[in-house]
């Protein structure tokens, strides 16, 4: 383990209220955002792969508030709560998943797919760690123009045994790019779990294959996510690149198609996790640090239903994209 | 009009281009301090230094990776496959990433990129290092593929190629690297989708490209000698196709051979002929014939590879047959 693990496991109240504040609303945007999804989804609104969050939301909260607005961020086909953080407005994402041209890939990208350059949010990615040698590409172009961004480059546990991700650790090590490597570890590729298909299920030891600095983070709790990344990010812009395992858990099926349990985990399992609830201990932990009482949690929450509704109204009244579209945007001029 | 190799006309052109923007940038297994593995490369290393000239560790997929990451950032990469043998482990990034990335991201993210390297067989290199990859690579939209078959068609397209927004596939010929040919002073950029006609004719067209180009114009040699005036088309870009340049020489001689490096199935001539039936198919004296490589993995005997591939005798017969000569 190296040192910034031992760090990581201490989660401090280092953050401010207000940071504290924006984490909690940024969760629990995702989570209603989600939810609505998911109906929409089993409405015939959403469709194709819809890969949901839920469980998740810690990660791409803890980890964004580290980033500047100049950094960058890519990610794989679970990628809507990344999204939502990093700042497209819930209307565009909503949107892009029902195929609207209001959507923030113009319809043409769908839930895996989302886009924002404007935001250096630069996609969800449907090939399982193909987007992995494309974040050290991200962090080649930072450090070839002397800038001092970084990349954060989401990806599953499924995506270690892939070669992209070994090739693309080694050239990020080699030339110091500026890359963290956020492996969201929910312990499940679809219906497989990572014990019976990886060999060495320590994610955050491959990092050693690499001579690379990692750390185990509690995917749980927002804050030891947080801390974590912003060490990281401090080591990359240094052209230090970090691999960093957050065990988390995804509360929900692999996608809109799959079972919440069955025949890869049971429904104890599933409701023994949901006792870690990410958003639940925040919440908890506002509450008992006296930055939220329960009556304004319970307003931003109604605040963000509120939110979430606009931007399925948004989406549901917001137009195909024109028949000639089919053909655009195949070739650039 | 000075004389160059194929080789030293694309070396040109990656300097030229580097001089001219210094987000162009070469990346791929021995570019640098090896000077290339066909040295392509030489002395870029030296005038560019290493940020700008990037030896890579053996891995395609990721350094192919690297250079659709750093387009979407800003650069402008050039890829170096030693061979495109090799590049089929990348195809995932060509396909899946460079191609799609600006239809799939609604228009927002281009893809100035080029993947080159030697592409076909050589001599007696075997199975697996002796390929013909055009006609995957053509089959893919958000694609442009070219493959020039002369120094000055080397050079101005690799500039075009590095000049575009798109991702620009450039397949060179490990057998083309030695040959000579002029290649213009100056500012030399040949724009993409556009095939030359080699030489005249107005008995039959023989439809070629890259190493079969001149395959084609010995078998217009020797057709010559038998009274057949054969019109040499060098299509220089399979995607995108210059349709009209096709249409209008099999107008005129109403007979049309297309050879091909690669496999027959589903092959690029398969697409040119598709193309004849439908827009020229009442200027047709004769079925359009094809010659490619027989449907076999390469051989390594050597009297056996000659078989293999499509030679002038080849081309020849089949001119024959379409004009019904034999």
């Amino acid at each position: 383990m190296s040192p910034a693990t031992a760090a990581a496991a201490a989660p401090g109240k280092k953050v401010s209220a207000d940071l504290q504040r924006r984490m909690l609303r940024q969760m629990l945007l995702i989570r209603r955002f989600e939810e609505r999804a998911a109906e929409a989804y089993a409405l015939g609104k959403i469709g194709g792969f819809c890969h949901l969050y839920i469980g998740q939301e810690a990660v791409a909260v803890g980890s964004i508030a580290a980033l500047r607005d100049d950094d960058y961020l890519i990610c794989s086909y679970r990628e809507h709560g990344q999204a939502l953080v990093r700042g497209i407005p819930p209307t565009a994402v909503m949107a892009e998943l029902f195929g609207k041209a209001t959507g923030c890939s113009h319809g043409k990208g769908g839930s895996m797919h989302l886009f924002d350059a404007q935001r250096h949010f630069m996609g969800g990615h449907g090939i399982v760690g193909g987007h992995i040698p494309l974040a050290a590409g991200i962090g080649f172009a930072v450090k070839y123009k002397g800038g001092d961004q970084v990349c954060l480059c989401y990806f599953g546990e499924a995506a270690v045994n892939i070669g992209a991700f070994h090739e693309a650790l080694n050239m990020a090590a080699v030339w110091k790019l500026p890359v963290v490597f956020i492996c969201e570890n929910n312990r499940y590729g679809m219906g497989t779990a990572f014990e019976r298909v990886a060999a060495l299920t320590d994610v955050a030891a491959h990092a050693k294959s690499y001579d690379m600095a990692s750390a185990e983070v509690d995917g749980m709790d927002v804050f030891a996510v947080h801390d974590a990344t912003t060490r990281a990010v401090a080591q990359a812009r240094q052209g230090k690149p970090t691999l960093l395992e957050v065990r988390t858990y995804r509360f929900m099926g692999h996608s809109m198609s799959d079972p919440l349990h069955g025949v890869y985990r049971t429904k104890e399992e599933v409701e023994e996790q949901k006792k870690r609830d990410p958003i639940a201990a925040l919440t908890h932990q506002l509450r008992d640090d006296g930055i939220m009482d329960q009556a304004a949690i319970e307003a931003l929450d109604a605040e963000i239903r509120g939110e979430v509704d606009a931007a399925v109204k948004f989406a549901d009244e917001s137009p195909d994209p024109e028949p000639d579209a089919l053909l655009h945007d195949v070739l650039a001029d | 009009m000075p004389t160059l190799t194929y080789r030293d006309a694309l070396n040109q052109a990656l300097r030229e281009e580097m001089q001219r923007d210094p987000n162009v940038f070469l990346m791929g297994e021995e570019v640098g301090l090896y000077q290339g593995a066909y040295k392509v490369s030489r002395g870029l290393l030296e005038e560019f230094g290493p940020q700008r000239v990037v030896d890579t560790p053996i891995a395609e997929l990721g350094f192919a990776g690297i250079g659709v990451g750093a387009a979407m950032a800003g650069l402008r990469p050039v890829i170096e496959f030693m061979t495109w043998n090799f590049a089929v482990l990348a195809l995932d990034q060509i396909v899946n990433s460079a191609a799609k990335m600006l239809y799939m991201s609604g228009g927002q993210f281009p893809m100035p990129l080029v993947f080159r390297g030697p592409n076909g067989a050589a001599l007696q290199l075997g199975a697996q290092h002796s390929q013909a990859w055009e006609s995957w690579l053509a089959h893919i939209p958000g694609l442009k593929v070219v493959a020039p078959a002369t120094p000055a068609d080397a050079k101005g397209l690799l500039k075009a190629a590095i000049r575009d927004n798109n991702p620009v596939i450039v397949l060179e010929g490990e057998m083309l690297y030695n040959t000579k040919g002029d290649v213009p002073d100056g500012e030399l950029v040949i724009p993409i989708g556009q095939a030359d006609v080699k030489c005249p004719g107005t008995d039959v067209t023989v439809i070629c490209h890259s190493k079969t180009v001149s395959v084609a114009l010995k078998a217009a040699d020797l057709l010559h000698e038998s009274g057949i005036s054969a019109e040499v088309i060098d299509l220089r870009s399979l995607r995108p196709l210059d349709e009209a340049a096709i249409v209008t020489s099999v107008t005129k001689t109403n007979r049309c051979v297309v050879v091909e490096e690669g496999w027959r199935h589903c092959g690029v001539g398969a697409q040119v002929v598709d193309l004849i039936q439908r827009d020229a198919f009442d200027q047709l004296d004769a079925p359009v014939l094809r010659v490619t490589q027989a449907d076999a993995p390469m051989p390594y005997n050597k009297v056996l590879e000659r078989a293999a591939k499509s030679t002038p005798e080849k081309v020849v017969a089949a001119a024959r047959r379409v004009l019904y000569l034999d």
